[in-house]
């Protein structure tokens, strides 16, 4: 598998230089013309005041696995920032999601700017649409994340995706992979894990693996060499666990 | 270039149209980040190399190549690297100054002559006995951006997958156990299979493990080094 993601900021800036440029060159041709090249005139274009335009997105998930039902799914629009990274610490509100599959914490971010969750939990092969609108300019940044509840710690979304480009109607697709939280370890103990298979505890405050955000391994379960897991080979899974469409609608 | 007395404008405009002409015929600079995405894996010293489009470092389905087994077996990349150099490839070695540990990322900058215009990479994951995290003759793009390239894990079919405690030297048996691993992996183990029926270079079926520290068939640790795919990510900025 080898997957591409091309971002055209690069090639946005170009533009956005070449327009500059294309705008100085007609002011020069301007004074040119009235061969008074001294009294240059800086005319600063009026931006008309609109009402505070609206953007709507329409993001649909699905559950691309066997036997791991999707915790509630958590989306937010915010501002230019990654809601967590490989190799960095889980914040807490990330660790009762990905631990519990509790979203409230998450949810509730100041840094937040427009929120959603769905009702309930994603079943294996089951999808959800939810919309999410904002009037806030800078909020064009995506973060989505569910629990693997059948799991210690395993998270799937993405974050701090760049929806500044999409244009009306236009889709976007990913496939997305599995992260463990790094802040529970994968023990798959009775007890541990808060799914249906097991019904155990979910947030604990004790961080007792590495503490840095990873992708996760994998389950081993109990069929597959872990005796004392609670998991059977139905709750393996792999890469990628869910499918995510985002398409703006407004 | 020249220097010529003109407008400001006319500079930029200059400046840009020789900058856009430039892409396709000239070196490129190339900001490069790997990320280790697992949270149990080592990874040994990185090599990279940008070359011309009929060299490889490795190829799915292909034979290893000795430099390549010194590599994946031991994580030794001077065999890489002189064949690399015999190419007039573009190198980076060793970025990470050592072993790029489990969720860490190490960064560089890479400059391709005009022919390099492919980018391989590899690097032996531990523990492991001859998988490596690898990347073969990427088209590194001539429009300037970052792109995002996610890395498999191979296995270089030259060792049986004991996943014992051994050598990293080529041909001798188990698993090279540099200091952060002596912690980290058992010990003991009576062995996975002592078979490699599968000579070519393939997808690593990932490691089997246990969860007995002291005993057991394996001396990796089943809930924590093993792994899905992908192992590593790779960040590339065209300037």
């Amino acid at each position: 598998m080898l997957t591409f993601i091309t971002q055209k900021k690069s090639t946005n800036k170009l533009t956005v230089q070449l327009l500059i440029a294309g705008v100085f060159t007609l002011g020069l041709a301007a004074c040119n013309d009235n061969d008074n090249v001294a009294k240059e005139v800086v005319v600063v274009p009026v931006v008309p005041v609109t009402p505070a335009m609206e953007y709507s997105y329409s993001v649909t998930l699905t559950n691309l696995t066997y036997a791991q039902p999707l915790s509630p799914v958590a989306i937010a629009l915010h501002g230019d920032a990654k809601m967590w990274q490989v190799g960095q610490s889980a914040s807490v509100a990330l660790e009762k999601l990905a631990e519990g599959g509790d979203n409230a914490d998450f949810i509730a971010l100041t840094s937040n700017m427009a929120t959603m969750t769905s009702e309930g939990a994603v079943p294996p092969g089951a999808s959800v649409t939810l919309d999410i609108s904002t009037t806030e300019p800078m909020a064009t940044y995506l973060t989505v994340a569910t629990m693997l509840v059948n799991t210690n710690d395993a998270f799937s979304g993405l974050t701090g995706v760049d929806l500044s480009t999409l244009t009306l109607n236009q889709e976007k697709s990913w496939r997305l992979n599995v992260y463990d939280a790094g802040t529970e370890q994968n023990s798959e103990a009775v007890g541990t894990i808060p799914g249906p298979a097991d019904g155990g505890v979910g947030y604990d405050a004790t961080r007792n693996d590495i503490d840095l955000v990873g992708y996760h391994s994998g389950v081993v379960s109990k069929d597959d060499g872990l005796s004392s897991s609670v998991l059977t080979q139905a709750h393996r899974f792999d890469n990628p666990a869910v499918k995510l469409t985002i398409t703006r609608t407004k | 270039m020249k220097v010529i007395k003109q407008s400001p404008i006319k500079s930029v405009l200059t400046v840009l149209a020789l900058s856009l002409a430039s892409s396709t015929t000239m070196a490129q600079e190339l900001s490069i980040t790997v990320t280790n995405l697992t949270q149990g894996l080592h990874f040994t010293p990185v090599i990279t190399a940008a070359h011309a489009s009929d060299n490889h470092i490795f190829m799915a389905s292909e034979m290893a190549s000795t430099e390549l087994q010194a590599m994946a077996e031991g994580g030794d990349i001077s065999g890489l690297v002189s064949m690399l150099n015999n190419a007039d490839a573009n190198i980076n070695e060793n970025p990470a100054a050592g072993l790029l540990a489990p969720a860490m990322s190490t960064s560089f900058t890479l400059t391709n002559d005009s022919t390099n215009t492919h980018l391989s990479l590899a690097a032996m994951v531990l523990p492991s006995n001859d998988g490596f995290v690898g990347l073969d003759s990427w088209v590194i793009p001539e429009a300037a951006g970052t792109y995002t390239v996610f890395l498999n894990a191979y296995d270089a079919g030259t060792e049986a997958n004991n996943e014992l405690r051994g050598s990293g030297a080529p041909g001798e048996a188990g698993m090279p156990v540099p200091p952060p691993l002596e912690a980290v992996i058992g010990m003991n183990g009576t062995g996975v299979t002592d078979m490699e029926s599968n000579s070519k270079v393939h997808i690593h079926r990932g490691s089997l493990g246990d969860s007995d520290m002291s005993a057991g068939t394996s001396d990796i640790n089943n809930s924590v080094q093993r792994w899905l795919n992908p192992v590593a990510k790779l960040t590339i900025t065209v300037q």
